[in-house]
């Protein structure tokens, strides 16, 4: 009965939008779709949009941690991009720092996050 | 002698013979002021006080609270507010009032023995006419107070667009936690607005920084970090820096640069902007 | 556990009793601190401390319940709730709020984190038979 997220796929990265508050069984599910469809697809990069969510608890970041280190392991990058101010302020209060998952402002500058080589020198 | 009523007692104090009483009081008034209030407004002021004081003795106001004396209370709190914006003290505030009993004064010398209840009446009036001058002067004091603070919360954390995708806090003055919790706020917010992947603190007008402050710093920068922008430090003093290493704060992984420049130009760099200088162009 | 002082109605009680709950939960505390004139930040704070309360009572304290409602004092307006479970209680408390503790599969910033979220935070626990948290959130 539990949700699933879509995932969409533009060229070699995929793209997940999160559009409300999450149940934990929809986070551990697209955990695993998203696992799947990084080597069914062969995927270079993962987008996860959050901009619409206002809350990220604990359960939420590590499920970010989480889906950053499984790609990282197929050899995909992951960008989260859209965190809100408040969000943030949240989360650094809360002791959580996301170490090892890239981030950007919005989602353009996240697809031009991954389309830079993979040295992280400008361009 | 005949029993004469209050008011009228009170009345006839006021309104004198063919002396004008209200000019004597504004000229009274006016010279304790000097020249900070314009004569043609402190006229205007007292005379309608003038007025209205009559009016609520003439029909029977015994003090300060009186239903009647409604409009005297509306007129000398107007005034009071006006004083305390203009930045009189409190005694050239309530120096209006209590002038009238001091223009009153030479009257009872000529007057009848019968006056002198009427004016000691009269003179508890214009006590509590005073007094309530005073609580409005303090009240609009510290609400100005108050307004002054939160204005000066926003004006001094301006988040300044230093060029297309960075951004810059120039903070001034001594931080306390609220104010560097209201900077982080708007910073962050600015890197959204804006679509900044770089942000520059530069607080070269900060003299010193406490334990909570530097925290507060710190935490901004790596929810920026969360958000997919990155912050510089610049301007920091040597004496903060001292401050910082003493207090053990872990400013690691925070890049900070000696001067506001040297931070823009980093942040040009990450953002793939190069300077160059045009050979032959004067320096 | 005394109840917490309610400014305009008794608080309400929510279940949480499986995972579907907590959704539940952020919502009706997300009311509360709009409600109440939070900044955009404070509500924030306040329903994410709230998620990591409410998951720790159904986690660790096998589900429970939840009390939220307005409260006032010093002439302030704040949220506040309070988290109880019937589970096994915590035995030592000063390592349970230490960052990075779990006793389960956690990261262990459910209850030092939440601390730090909420501006009052009060824990009172018996071993075997169960946990109460209460926190208030303060307008400012």
């Amino acid at each position: 009965m539990s949700e699933r997220i879509p995932i969409l796929r533009i060229g070699d990265t995929l793209l997940v939008s999160v559009q409300t508050d999450l149940e934990d069984q929809t986070v551990l599910n697209l955990q695993e779709d998203l696992a799947d469809q990084i080597v069914a697809r062969s995927a270079q990069g993962v987008i996860i949009d959050i901009s619409a969510l206002e809350i990220v608890d604990s359960f939420v970041g590590r499920m970010l941690a989480t889906i950053a280190a499984i790609s990282r392991m197929l050899d995909a990058r992951t960008v989260v991009v859209g965190m809100r101010p408040a969000v943030a302020i949240t989360l650094v209060e809360l002791g959580l720092s996301l170490g090892g998952v890239s981030t950007a402002l919005d989602l353009e500058k996240g697809l031009a996050k991954l389309s830079r080589p993979t040295s992280s020198a400008p361009q | 002698m005949v029993k004469r009523d209050n008011a009228a007692d009170l009345m006839g104090l006021l309104s004198n013979g063919d002396r004008d009483l209200a000019a004597m009081w504004v000229a009274e008034v006016a010279g304790s002021l000097g020249s900070r209030v314009g004569s043609a407004e402190l006229d205007r002021e007292l005379r309608e006080l003038y007025e209205a004081l009559v009016q609520a003795l003439r029909q029977g106001a015994v003090d300060v609270h009186s239903e009647e004396m409604s409009e005297v209370r509306a007129l000398l709190a107007e005034l009071s507010r006006n004083r305390a914006r203009q930045g009189f003290s409190p005694s050239e505030t309530a120096i209006s009032v209590f002038a009238l009993k001091r223009v009153l004064e030479p009257m009872l010398e000529n007057g009848s023995a019968d006056e002198i209840p009427a004016y000691l009446r009269l003179a508890r009036i214009l006590d509590g006419l005073g007094l309530f001058t005073i609580e409005t002067y303090t009240r609009t004091r510290d609400e100005l107070i108050t307004a002054q603070a939160e204005q000066l919360l926003e004006l001094s954390t301006p988040v300044v667009r230093l060029w297309d995708g960075v951004i810059a806090v120039p903070l001034v003055g001594t931080l306390d936690s609220a104010r560097t919790q209201v900077v982080m706020e708007k910073l962050l917010q600015a890197l959204v607005d804006t679509g900044s992947e770089q942000a520059i603190i530069d607080i070269t007008g900060v003299p010193a920084v406490d334990t909570q402050v530097a925290q507060h710093l710190l935490k901004t920068i790596v929810a920026a970090r969360l958000m997919g922008a990155e912050c510089t430090v610049s301007g920091i003093s040597p004496q903060i820096a001292q401050t910082i290493v003493a207090l053990g704060i872990e400013f690691d992984g925070i890049v900070t640069k000696a001067s506001l420049a040297d931070a823009l130009k980093l942040a040009l760099r990450r953002s793939g902007v190069d300077m160059v200088a045009h050979t032959g162009t004067r320096r | 556990m005394t109840a917490p002082w309610t400014v305009d109605e008794e608080p309400r009680v929510h279940p949480v009793a499986r995972s579907g709950d907590l959704v539940h939960v952020r919502q009706v505390i997300r009311v509360l601190a709009q409600r109440c004139g939070l900044s955009l930040v404070d509500q924030t704070k306040l329903i994410t401390a709230a998620s990591e309360l409410a998951r720790n009572a159904l986690i660790y304290g096998g589900g429970g319940t939840v009390r939220a409602g307005l409260v006032e004092a010093n002439g302030r307006r704040g949220v506040a709730a309070v988290f109880e479970d019937s589970g096994p209680g915590i035995s030592d408390v000063g390592q349970a709020m230490t960052d990075g503790w779990t006793s389960g599969s956690g990261l262990g910033l459910g209850l030092s984190g939440a601390r730090r979220l909420v501006d009052d935070f009060e824990l009172s626990t018996v071993p075997g038979e169960g946990t109460a948290v209460t926190i208030v959130k303060w307008a400012r």
